[in-house]
Parts: C-alpha cells; sequence; structure tokens
C-alpha cells in the first residue's frame, strides 16, 4: 500500500496529459489536488504505528540479486518529512490553480512536479540506499524541467542548467559514498548500516564516506559553497519555488543527514563539517540576503542561511540541538512556503519583485500584507508568541552553548559557535524587516505597470493556511512536539528525548538574551543600512561563489575545447605520430621490464653473397623510394623493393608467394600508374627541420624496436612448430603434393574464404565508389 | 663436374646480383621516367636469370613457372608503362 503511495504520483503524472488534451477548458491542477491531499490523509494514518513505536517495513522486489529492493521504511522522520511534502503540496497545487494561467503549459508542469512529489516521497522512504538514490536523481532531474519551465528565457535555462550541474555533481558523490557504504557493511539497507555503525567508523574509508555522502546533502542543501545554485533557480515559477527550492527538495540533503547521523553521530569529523558548513551558511547566507533587491532573491538566500542553521543543529547531535532542528524544518516549511507564495502575489497584481519600486502596498493588499507580517516576522525570530520562529530560534540558541560529547576539539570550538549563530541571526533580522517594510510599508511609488490590488481569494489561500499554522504551531508547540516531533527526534537521535518546548524560559535563561542581542543590533542595523551598504562592494566582490562558478564551468569548457585543439589538429600525420610514439614506448618498456630483448646467436641460417645482394638492393630502392622527387619514379623504385622481396621469396624456397608476389606487384605499380595521372605533381613540401627529424626519429625508432621485437622473438623457441603435421600428412589428408596450397584450401580453408570475402568488397567497394556519385555538395 | 656447375652458378648469381645494382642506380638516378622503366625492364630479365640459377642450385624444377610468369609480368609492365608514359593513360576507353 506505501509502495502505491509512493508510485501514485508518478502514476497521475503518466494520466494528466489525458486530462490537460481533454478537458481543456478547467485547469489542470483540480485533477492533480486530489493526489497529495489523499496522499497525506493517507499518510497520516501512519501516526498511530509511529506514536506506538512499531516501524514498518514494506519490501518489493527489484533486483534481489543485487541486494536492490525497493523496501520503504517508515518511523518518525519518513513520516515528519512524508507529510510536509504532500502537505505543502497539496498548498502549492492549489495556489498554482490561481497562479498559472490557464493558457501556460499546464500539462508539462503538473507532470513535472508530480514527477517530482513522487521522488522526493521516494527519498525520505526509501530503507535501501540504491532506491534512495535514484529518487534523489529524480527529483534533480524533475526540479531542472521545472526551474526551465518557461525555456524560451535565457536565465531560465542558465539557472536550471547550473542547479543540474551541481545537484548531479553532489548525487554522483554520494552514490560513490553510498557504494562505500555498501562495500563496508555488506548491505544496501540503512537500517541495517546503522546497526553495524562499528564497522563503518573504524573502517580505514570512514572519512571518505562521509565527505562523499556530505557532498551530496550539501549540494542538494545549498550549504556553503554549493548554495549558488539556489538563487538562480528562482527563475522558476513561483510555486515551484515555495514547494521546491524552500520547503522539500533543498531539505532532501538535511534529511540524509539526520537518516544518517546516528550512524555517523560522536564522530569529530562529522561534527566540524555538518557544524562548521552549516554555521558558514547560515552567516554568508544572511549576510548575502541584506544585499538583494529581487524579493525571491532575498527569500532564496534567506532559505540558504536558514538550511545552514538547520545543518549546524544537526551537527551539534545533542537532543535538544536536533529537537530544534526538525522543529526549524516544520517552522521552515510554513514561513518560508508562505512567503515565497506572498512574493508570488505581489508579483503577479503589481507586475514586479523589485523591493526598490515596491512600497506602500499595504494599503492596496492589505490581507497579503499581514500574510507577510507573519511570514517575516516568524523568520526574524522575533520574541512574541504568535511566531513559531522564534521557539525554534532560542532552541537554535539554547543549543548552541551546550555539547554532551565533550571531546577535546568541540570544547576548543565551542565558545564561538553561540556568536556566529548570533552573528547569522542578526542579519536574518535584517534583511526580515527589510523585506516587509520596503514592499508594504512607506510611499507607494508611481512606476509600476498595474494598479496594484488585492489578490484573488483562492490565491490567498495557501498562504492563510501556511500562516494559521505558523500562529497554531507558536501557540500550541507541545501539541506539534508530541505528535509530529518527538517521533522525528527518535528516529534521529535513536532514543526518545523528553521535551517540553516554552515560549517563556525564565529571566536566567542566556538565550532569550542572545534573541534580544539580535533584535537590538538588528534593529540597530536596519536603520543605518544605508551607511554600511558599501561593505558588500568589497566582500562578495569576484569572490562570490556564483563567479567562481561561471569561472570553473568556462574554464572547463575553454580547457577541454583547446586540450582537445591541441591534439585533435585533422591531420593524419598527428595521429599516425601518436600511434607510432605509443607503440615504440609500449614495446619498449614493455620489452624492457619483461627483460624479453633475447639475442640469440644460434641456429642461424649460412648467409650467401647473392641473398646479401639482393638485400642491398631492396634497401638502396628503399631508401631511393623516400628521397624521389617525382612520383612515377618513386613508384617504379618502390617496384624494385617488391621485385626483390618475391626473388627473396624464391631465394627461400617458396615459388607460390614469389609467383602472388610478382603479379600483386606488377598489378599494384600498374594502379598506382592509374590513380598518378590524376593527381598533381609531387609538391616539395616546406617541412621544419624540427618536424623533419621528430619524423626521422620516430621512423627509425620504430624500425629499430621492429628488428629487435623480430631477433628477439627468433632467438626464443617456447614450442616446437605444427609444420611437421602439415608435412606428413598433406599427402595423405589432403590428398595433395602442394603443402602451402593444402593449407590454404583444406586445413586453414576458412581464413582463404574470409580473405576471398575481403577482396570480393573491396571490389565492390571500387565499383560503387566510382560508379554511385552523389549529387554536388550531397555527400560533402 | 657438380662442384663446377655450383661454382659456375654462384659466379653468375654474383655478376646478376652487381648488375641489377647498377641497374638499380639508373632506376633510382635516372634522368628521365623512360630511364628508370628500360631499367625496371632489364632488371626483371636479370630476375628470370637468377631464378633460373637458384632452380640449378637448389635442383628443382618447382620455380619455372616464376620464370614464365616473371617475363610475361616484365613485358606487360613495360608496356603499360610505356603507354602510360606516351599517352598518360594504360586502358583507353572506347569511343562509342
Amino acid at each position: 500500500m506505501l509502495h502505491l503511495a509512493v508510485l501514485a504520483p508518478f502514476l497521475a503524472a503518466v494520466l494528466i496529459p489525458f486530462f490537460y488534451k481533454a478537458l481543456r477548458k478547467i485547469h489542470t491542477g483540480w485533477f492533480v489536488l486530489p493526489v497529495p491531499l489523499l496522499l497525506f490523509l493517507f499518510l497520516s494514518t501512519y501516526f498511530k504505528d509511529v506514536w506506538r513505536g512499531v516501524h514498518n517495513v514494506y519490501t518489493l522486489d527489484w533486483i534481489p540479486s543485487l541486494g536492490i529492493n525497493f523496501s520503504l521504511y517508515i518511523d518518525g522522520l519518513s513520516l515528519f518529512f512524508a507529510l510536509l511534502i504532500t502537505g505543502i503540496g497539496t498548498l502549492v497545487v492549489l495556489y498554482s490553480i490561481y497562479y498559472l494561467h490557464i493558457t501556460e503549459k499546464l500539462g508539462h508542469f503538473y507532470v513535472y512536479l508530480l514527477l517530482f512529489m513522487g521522488a522526493m516521497l521516494g527519498v525520505v522512504l526509501s530503507d535501501n540506499l540504491f532506491i534512495l538514490y535514484t529518487f534523489w536523481e529524480l527529483t534533480s532531474i524533475s526540479s531542472f524541467l521545472l526551474i526551465g519551465y518557461w525555456y524560451y528565457r535565457e536565465g531560465s535555462k542558465y539557472g536550471a542548467l547550473k542547479s543540474m550541474l551541481i545537484t548531479v555533481f553532489g548525487g554522483l558523490s554520494m552514490l560513490g559514498g553510498f557504494l562505500l557504504l555498501y562495500t563496508v557493511t555488506g548491505t544496501p539497507s540503512i537500517r541495517e548500516i546503522i546497526e553495524r555503525s562499528d564497522l563503518v567508523l573504524n573502517d580505514t574509508a570512514f572519512p571518505w564516506i562521509l565527505i562523499l555522502i556530505l557532498l551530496g546533502a550539501f549540494t542538494k542543501s545549498a550549504q556553503f559553497p554549493f548554495h549558488t545554485w539556489l538563487p538562480d533557480a528562482m527563475e522558476a515559477p513561483t510555486p515551484v519555488s515555495a514547494f521546491l527550492h524552500s520547503a522539500t527538495m533543498v531539505k532532501a540533503g538535511l534529511y540524509l543527514v539526520a537518516r544518517l547521523s546516528l550512524l555517523f553521530a560522536g564522530n569529530d569529523l562529522f561534527f566540524i563539517l555538518v557544524t562548521g558548513f552549516g554555521l558558514l551558511t547560515l552567516c554568508w547566507g544572511s549576510y548575502m540576503a541584506v544585499r538583494q533587491t529581487d524579493l525571491k532573491a532575498i527569500l532564496a538566500y534567506s532559505t540558504i542561511s536558514q538550511l545552514g542553521m538547520i545543518m549546524a543543529m544537526l551537527g551539534f547531535g545533542t537532543g535538544v540541538a536536533i529537537l530544534a532542528a526538525v522543529f526549524h524544518i516544520l517552522n521552515h516549511a510554513t514561513f518560508k512556503g508562505s512567503l515565497f507564495m506572498v512574493a508570488g502575489i505581489v508579483d503577479h497584481e503589481t507586475g514586479t519583485r523589485d523591493i526598490r519600486r515596491l512600497g506602500g502596498l499595504f494599503t492596496f493588499m492589505p490581507i497579503t500584507a499581514t500574510l507577510a507580517f507573519f511570514g517575516t516576522f516568524s523568520m526574524a525570530g522575533f520574541p512574541l508568541p504568535i511566531f513559531n520562529g522564534f521557539l525554534s530560534k532560542e532552541m537554535f540558541f539554547e543549543s548552541s552553548r551546550h555539547f554532551e560529547h565533550a571531546s577535546p576539539l568541540v570544547e576548543t570550538v565551542a565558545p564561538v559557535l553561540p556568536v556566529l549563530a548570533v552573528l547569522g541571526s542578526i542579519f536574518t533580522f535584517v534583511y526580515s524587516v527589510m523585506l516587509f517594510f520596503r514592499t508594504f510599508a512607506g510611499k507607494q511609488r508611481d512606476t509600476l505597470e498595474k494598479k496594484p490590488h488585492e489578490a484573488p481569494f483562492g490565491m490567498l489561500v495557501s498562504p492563510l493556511i501556511l500562516v494559521s499554522l505558523i500562529v497554531i504551531i507558536a501557540l500550541l508547540p507541545n501539541f506539534f512536539n508530541e505528535r509530529l516531533l518527538a517521533p522525528a527526534v527518535a528516529a534521529i537521535n535513536g532514543e526518545h528525548f523528553e521535551s517540553h518546548i516554552k515560549f517563556w524560559h525564565g529571566w536566567g535563561n542566556p538565550a532569550l538574551y542572545m534573541s534580544l542581542i539580535v533584535l537590538a543590533v538588528g534593529t540597530f542595523l536596519y536603520l543605518i543600512r544605508t551607511k554600511w551598504e558599501s561593505f558588500y562592494q568589497i566582500l562578495p566582490g569576484k569572490l562570490s561563489a556564483a563567479k567562481s562558478y561561471d569561472a570553473i564551468v568556462n574554464g572547463i569548457f575553454k580547457g577541454s575545447t583547446s586540450l582537445t585543439r591541441a591534439y585533435m589538429t585533422g591531420s593524419i600525420r598527428s595521429y599516425m605520430a601518436y600511434i607510432l610514439v605509443f607503440f615504440i614506448i609500449l614495446i619498449s618498456v614493455t620489452m624492457t621490464v619483461t627483460d624479453g630483448f633475447a639475442m640469440s646467436l644460434e641456429d642461424l641460417a649460412p648467409l650467401a653473397v647473392p641473398e646479401f645482394s639482393i638485400a642491398v638492393i631492396m634497401a638502396a630502392a628503399a631508401i631511393g623510394t623516400v628521397l624521389m622527387k617525382n612520383r612515377i619514379a618513386a613508384i617504379l623504385v618502390l617496384g624494385i623493393v617488391g621485385y626483390g622481396l618475391s626473388l627473396l621469396f624464391v631465394f627461400f624456397r617458396a615459388p607460390d608467394l614469389a609467383l602472388t608476389q610478382l603479379i600483386v606487384e606488377t598489378v599494384t605499380v600498374a594502379l598506382f600508374l592509374l590513380c598518378f595521372y590524376h593527381l598533381p605533381d609531387l609538391k616539395k613540401e616546406y617541412q621544419s627541420a624540427r618536424k623533419k627529424v621528430v619524423n626521422l626519429v620516430i621512423s627509425v625508432s620504430v624500425g629499430v624496436i621492429v628488428t629487435l621485437v623480430a631477433i628477439s622473438s627468433h632467438s626464443t623457441k617456447l614450442f616446437e612448430p605444427i609444420s611437421d603435421y602439415f608435412i606428413e600428412n598433406s599427402y595423405e589428408l589432403g590428398g595433395g603434393d602442394n603443402i602451402v596450397n593444402v593449407i590454404l584450401v583444406d586445413f586453414r580453408g576458412l581464413d582463404t574464404m574470409l580473405e576471398i570475402l575481403v577482396l570480393g568488397l573491396a571490389a565492390i567497394g571500387i565499383y560503387s565508389m566510382i560508379k554511385l556519385k552523389g549529387k554536388k555538395g550531397e555527400n560533402e | 663436374m657438380i662442384q663446377l656447375l655450383s661454382i659456375v652458378s654462384t659466379v653468375c648469381l654474383t655478376v646478376i646480383a652487381v648488375s641489377t645494382l647498377f641497374l638499380l642506380y639508373r632506376a633510382i638516378k635516372g634522368p628521365s621516367n623512360p630511364d628508370r622503366a628500360v631499367a625496371l625492364d632489364t632488371i626483371g630479365v636479370n630476375l628470370m636469370a637468377i631464378t633460373g640459377i637458384l632452380a640449378i642450385k637448389l635442383k628443382t624444377t618447382f620455380f619455372n613457372d616464376v620464370i614464365l610468369l616473371i617475363g610475361i609480368l616484365a613485358f606487360i609492365g613495360t608496356v603499360a608503362l610505356a603507354k602510360f608514359l606516351e599517352k598518360g593513360v594504360i586502358i583507353e576507353r572506347s569511343r562509342d
């Protein structure tokens, strides 16, 4: 049944084009809406099991011989994520019905969206590493399709390619990590791997496993320095940004880290990497967000920084940190989803998302502004009991100060962590306030294309639900904690963590003072922001991740182009030179290493004067051929080599060979003469002296090597020749005295047949080349 | 008697080989292509001679085919070459 739930979006995706084609009048989104809704309701039924601690595993054989089975596992964490995906999915589909006009290519949009939803469900529910990876890549691909939805825009294409390259790079690294993990533990099942965590932690490949898997998680979750794809992914339609790039896909990396944190927990390297990059991402993302002027870009950098914060909390690894992480995942999904939808509404109703052109929208769009108010202040962590962001942020501060497993390393860096946390949060506060006040407060500008007005009700429903969730979660945190968060924390942490989320901790709580510092400094920085905005000229400057990405991608293109140009010259001479040089190196090195150059002077036949003089004639003719200035002369002198060869055959008592060689030589000379009539005179080629020397060296070395090989192969006789058998049996078995002919047509007749085939093919080839002349320019 | 035959044939072989070397000089150096063609033709004749003497030395009759073949081929080759040098083509097209 759970398998059906994961596959349902894919099945629906298959059916969507039919609905789209058949029922043009109705917005296709209405047909899609029931899918996530039903899935959400269905998944809710697993609550009872999860509360009782019963974890269901469902397995469907796929490739049993490789241990790759479609096995799904549902515990607190998977259920939490699955509900997030389907819940936000439902709201996003509802929102998209009003956001996308019916004239858009809705069929495509919903197919991609459903594909993504199914893939995401697969990621969070999979128990098998390789199934997880399969779904992981499907999310990358569907995200690529969704970002490039308006494929005729240059920015969409660029953003889609960028996100594809970065996430697939991470995905492939992750596959490497998975394969190592599989080799070390011998099982692809995540639960069984966690049980064998000792094996993994003590393995020499452990750092690689960790780094490769974290590379996958970091690229997907847009951690520094891989965050750069996320701002460019904002070219996607806003529902996509809200769904993929705030609530679900970017949390796949967090899910992976959370899922495997039982395996790595307590390891110093894991702590350094996850916490370090998390905090770095938090600070950098929030710092960069202040600089942006586009609503969605602010939200993108804000997402990056919030993901960094959650990642840092997962790195802390204490019970309260993990609770805070899970809690913040939930909170972030609510407020960031609603903020994206608000940004979409503002865009839809005013025609721009540039905060420099916006302002004073409160009077025109009071409902949207109210929604934005809750979203932004929850994001800022404003200390009021109606903002859920505050609760999780305070838990973040709390958790950044306490670490259970005190290793020397953790103790040295511990004092820095709260400072970084506060620093990141101050900037978060600044851009949140900026986002709200510069859009909705102040004066109304006249530059807008449309007259702004309130959004249609349907568009407001989804953000309204999310905003009410913000308030409900904030007012009743423990209701959600006990039912939703506690099982998830138990799944990450391995044991049940008793907790009680409170709004008010009393005066003695340092986290409260940290929040107040954030509030005070953040307000101060916002008020004087024009004074310090010039900082941005200095710090991101040339060193931004986006620029390094461009430099790397362009560098790879340029580098590979010039590399290919360098050796693919298009000249057969160079290729011939490569082949021969490699031949020389390979043979000489192999023969030297294996001590193969054996010289033995036994078993040599005596050399008579006539044979010697023929050899001299052939050598002289061969050298003469090279030096000839005239084609005909060259071919005639070459003919002497051929005739000399036939004479050598005579000397060595091979009459059949001599006959054949004579005829072939004559025919070849005649053929050459035939060709040369049509060729221009042999031109004197001006080659540089260096080139000539190189060619000479190559050709001489080839000659030397081949000679050496011939001599040494003659010197080593490993076994008796089989020619005695032919001599004895040619008359008895073959019925002929001519042993050569008996071998050719009897003992080894198959070779002869295929040689005849070669000749036939050559003849057909020549005939067709001459007769079948395509029209001019056709085959060029 | 056998001794004499062996010595004579060796001497003949050597002389013909030297003559072939001179012909080779002409073929390589030969100021014009007809010079080379004649040299090649004569080398063919020399080949026939060498093969014949070899057949005597090796006491075999298997090389007689080779001698005849060299004769035919040397003739055909020289004719083809001559035609090529004179007209530029070997096989003329029919005029119809």
